[in-house]
């Protein structure tokens, strides 16, 4: 094994591998190959992610949550419930987060969209993923590039002025480890820092 | 998620127009399409009408105009609506999660499917998704479901917090089509499921809520709104209590009270209302008040706890609203 292989080369490359019958960026990523789009079904949308245009041909049903992954390669958003109740999938929308999960990729032409992958500047990480790291924040890390997205949201909106407002305004993330304090002395952490 | 066209529609006419012809109008789709992917919904045409201009709050001399389009994040942190009517913002605020909430708009929250796990379970006999098939929820796990205004074809509880505010308040729905606007005071606007649950409410084929209207009043100011839940945040409730109450000299002068979680509507309750208004103020009117709040119910195998609880919640939220400062 040599050195520049990382667990997302791996993964990537074992999915390729396996399921022969996944074709990466393929127009129907995320949705039911069963029943292939018809002419009319499928939509070009342009959306700038994390400060690059994306020109994509998708499937109507596509949610934005899977253009993503499957089709713009950003894998840090994850996917937990699919149907929002988790927030696994949280990202910034027009500077706003949402659920990716839970709407149409087609909606959103000419969006600006943040994910994890675009929090970290010139290399350094953003305080609030450092204090993720300092305050043990997460144990499997699921759930951990919604929380950190959630999070930004949370301090910038205002809404980071105590634990306890913390704790309300950062529900729609849930971790099933249970890092729940951990997480709320990091985006207290940060929000002081900021 | 079964295949569909999709477009994003460019003026209000041509929404309509689509919307005429079938199309399923989305806004946020925080529920279409998540019932979308579940299959219970299947439109074959989606018209999306974001950038349609129903994105305003006004407050007009005494009444509130709320475009459909408004985002439950947006209309809870307006100034005005946080003076005028706390009942709303605190609903709003206690519903779902900050994400969603940045989502979801305030038409959409209105029409909002219930979340009884048959209706979205398409293997299971749901007379709301399938009519006729019958209710599994009847002789199921009903713990969550309605104890007012079911029938023996469904028993679903209403989802919304901000409806139970807008009921207590007496909103108007304005909704239009190509032939014009009609206004449709809230209370009409729900049905309960009677023999015909697949009827959620008074829109017509096609037409499109484009805003709400809420009239000021010194109870609006004196307001506030209790949910109670299985867990403190990002949780439908079990029982929520919407109160309005103007007390003037120790006297209570008007009063407006609604629940939700508790029945298929959101549920206004004159009968504690009725108890209320005229009556000196204090703990002993509020219990007596919300001995009312049940009257009629029918519990299921599972839900009788929202007999009482109902009463709790009410009597808890007329004190804490009527001893406002």
């Amino acid at each position: 094994m040599h050195a520049e292989l990382n667990r997302r080369t791996f993964v990537v490359g074992a999915s390729a591998t396996v399921g022969g019958a996944v074709i990466a960026g393929s127009v129907l990523a995320g949705c039911d190959a069963e029943s292939p789009p018809a002419q009319g079904q499928t939509t070009v949308v342009k959306m700038r992610v994390n400060g690059a245009d994306k020109e994509l041909e998708v499937d109507n049903r596509t949610s934005l949550l899977d253009m993503l992954r499957e089709r713009a390669g950003l894998t840090g958003t994850k996917k937990g419930c699919d149907q929002g109740a988790c927030g696994a999938c949280t990202v910034l929308l027009d500077g706003k987060r949402v659920n990716s999960c839970l709407t149409l990729a087609v909606m959103h032409d000419g969006a600006e969209v943040r994910t994890i992958e675009g929090v970290a500047e010139n290399g350094r990480l953003h305080p609030l993923q450092q204090a993720f790291i300092d305050t043990d924040a997460f144990q499997c890390g699921y759930c951990t590039s919604g929380q950190i997205m959630s999070g930004l949201s949370c301090i910038q909106e205002g809404h980071a002025g105590s634990d306890e407002e913390i704790r309300e305004w950062m529900s729609g993330n849930i971790c099933r480890c249970g890092a729940y304090t951990n997480i709320v002395a990091a985006v207290a952490q940060t929000a002081k820092e900021t | 998620m079964f295949p569909f066209t999709f477009v994003k529609a460019a003026d209000e006419r041509s929404a309509l127009d689509a919307g005429h012809k079938g199309a399923r109008y989305i806004a946020g789709g925080t529920t279409l399409v998540d019932l979308m992917r579940e299959t219970v919904e299947r439109p074959d045409a989606v018209v999306d009408i974001n950038a349609l201009p129903y994105r305003d709050v006004a407050l007009d001399g005494g009444t509130l105009r709320i475009g459909s389009l408004v985002r439950m994040s947006e209309l809870a942190a307006d100034a005005r609506v946080r003076r005028e009517f706390p009942v709303i913002a605190q609903a709003l605020e206690l519903s779902a999660s900050a994400q969603l909430r940045n989502m979801a708009s305030i038409g959409g929250n209105l029409m909002q499917r219930p979340r009884c796990l048959y209706f979205r379970d398409v293997s299971a006999n749901c007379n709301r998704r399938s009519p006729g098939s019958g209710c599994s929820a009847l002789g199921g796990l009903n713990r969550t479901h309605a104890i007012l205004g079911g029938s023996d074809q469904c028993v679903a509880t209403h989802p919304s917090d901000l409806a139970v505010a807008l009921v207590a308040l007496d909103a108007v729905v304005v909704a239009r089509d190509a032939s014009g606007d009609r206004r449709i005071p809230i209370a009409q606007f729900f049905r309960q499921p009677g023999t015909t649950p697949d009827q959620e409410h008074d829109l017509r084929p096609g037409e499109l809520i484009v805003g709400l209207e809420v009239q000021t009043g010194p109870e609006q100011r004196r307001s506030g709104y209790l949910k109670v839940r299985d867990r403190q945040s990002y949780e439908f409730a079990l029982t929520s209590a919407a109160v309005a109450l103007d007390v003037t000299g120790g006297t209570v002068r008007a009063a407006r009270v609604a629940v939700g979680g508790v029945a298929t509507v959101p549920w206004r309750l004159p009968a504690v209302e009725r108890a209320l208004i005229g009556r000196a103020a204090g703990p002993d009117l509020w219990s007596a008040a919300a001995a009312h709040a049940a009257e009629g119910a029918k519990p299921l195998t599972d839900n009788a706890f929202k007999v009482d609880l109902v009463q709790r919640v009410v009597a808890r939220q007329l004190a804490t609203v009527g001893e406002l400062p």
